[in-house]
């Protein structure tokens, strides 16, 4: 035991062997000699930018599939009204419209400011998460004024199915916009204050992809919730 | 392609590599990256307006205004996928595009799964049972007191 546990007795070549492809799962794109690209074959572990953001990419899918079981819940309770108003009597199409657009150039907005973050350009990153920023509230601004437009003619959730369902669905992508918006501040002045990082320009990425991934939702609500909804 | 130029006979080819979700391969580019999220916007752009002007257009045969509206919702969730989260087919991405297929089967299983069946069950309800899910109810307020003894 003693004898072989010998520094010196591990070769780089052993190593390599060790660390080996005994499958052949990592040849390299031709078909032959074995891959050097990390995560797979002789290249060792996917680098930590990979690993976190794929971690995060399924965090995300496993958020949109939460937002499916309420789209069902919705669905299935649409016409559930006891008696109280339909869709098509208190949806207001424009503020959804409204709503829409501010989303999706914020999510725009949000690209531009991976772009500037891929370039390690400060003041653009930093203007573009601003505007993002902006077009975010704006969007959590309109929500809330229609909730409480809804709320104020007592429209509340307990007063059919229809409008549980419709306030859990619509109001949990708010929520998530909403502390969204708190993360966006975080990750502008972590970068701010620390610089472009390798691990806050992670997070940042993770955050890009959270925000898109809410605008990908919201495509559902307006469609679902507020288009359908409003068919007459 | 610029990768070409400073690519040494030890750097790896960057198709090799498996690139992050919302990663983007020629990302150095400034320009491209701000063309691709340009033509993004404009469909998605596009497909918003087509969904909010078919609402309420008689252009269109009614039953099929829902349809149309679930077609351009699934077309700009794939655009946003494309052109904002950057998941495309390339083999550097296969990671990503299996976690999102499954989440995608998953969807459709759950929402799929719960219309199909309370619409089955609506749709075979006796006369004068509540139909608590149908829409301008008859009788939304009589509860179901009769329990399915037999």
């Amino acid at each position: 035991m003693s004898s072989t546990a010998s520094p010196g007795s591990v070769t780089a070549g052993s190593i390599t062997a060790l660390r080996g492809d005994p499958h052949h799962l990592g040849h390299s794109r031709d078909g032959h000699g074995e891959s050097r690209a990390t995560g797979r074959g002789i290249g060792g572990p996917a680098p930590k930018r990979i690993v976190v953001a794929y971690g995060f990419w399924i965090f995300i899918l496993s958020d949109i599939v939460m937002f499916a079981s309420f789209f069902a819940a919705y669905a299935v309770l649409q016409g559930g009204i006891a008696d109280g108003p339909t869709g098509p009597e208190i949806f207001d199409l424009t503020n959804t419209a409204l709503e829409t657009g501010l989303l999706l150039l914020s999510s725009f907005a949000c690209g531009m400011a991976s772009l500037a973050l891929g370039a390690r350009r400060m003041l653009y990153f930093q203007v573009a998460m601003a505007v993002t920023f902006l077009l975010g509230a704006g969007f959590v601004a309109l929500e809330v004024m229609e909730f409480a437009d809804l709320v104020g003619r007592g429209l509340i959730p307990s007063r059919s199915a229809f409008l549980s369902s419709f306030f859990t669905l619509v109001g949990c992508h708010g929520l998530h916009v909403t502390i969204g918006l708190l993360w966006l501040l975080t990750m502008m002045a972590q970068v701010l204050t620390k610089g472009f990082r390798a691990d806050i320009v992670r997070r940042t990425l993770c955050f890009a992809l959270f925000w898109h991934a809410l605008d990908i939702v919201w495509v559902g609500v307006f469609s679902i919730v507020y288009l359908m909804g409003s068919i007459t | 392609m610029s990768h070409a130029d400073h690519a040494g006979p030890d750097a790896l080819d960057r198709h090799q590599t498996d690139l992050a979700p919302g990663e983007e391969y020629g990302e150095e580019d400034i320009g491209k990256g701000v063309r691709g999220y340009l033509i993004g916007l404009a469909l998605a752009v596009l497909l918003t307006l087509c969904s909010f002007a078919i609402v309420h257009t008689k252009v269109v045969w009614a039953p099929a205004v829902p349809v149309a509206i679930l077609v351009f919702a699934v077309a700009q969730m794939g655009v946003h996928l494309v052109f904002f989260l950057h998941i495309t087919t390339g083999p550097d991405n296969t990671n990503n595009v299996m976690a999102l297929a499954f989440g995608v089967l998953f969807v459709v299983l759950v929402v799929g799964g719960s219309v199909w069946i309370m619409a089955n069950m609506n749709a075979n309800m006796m006369p004068g049972m509540p139909h608590s899910a149908m829409p301008n109810s008859a009788t939304p307020h009589q509860p179901m007191t009769q329990p399915m003894h037999h």
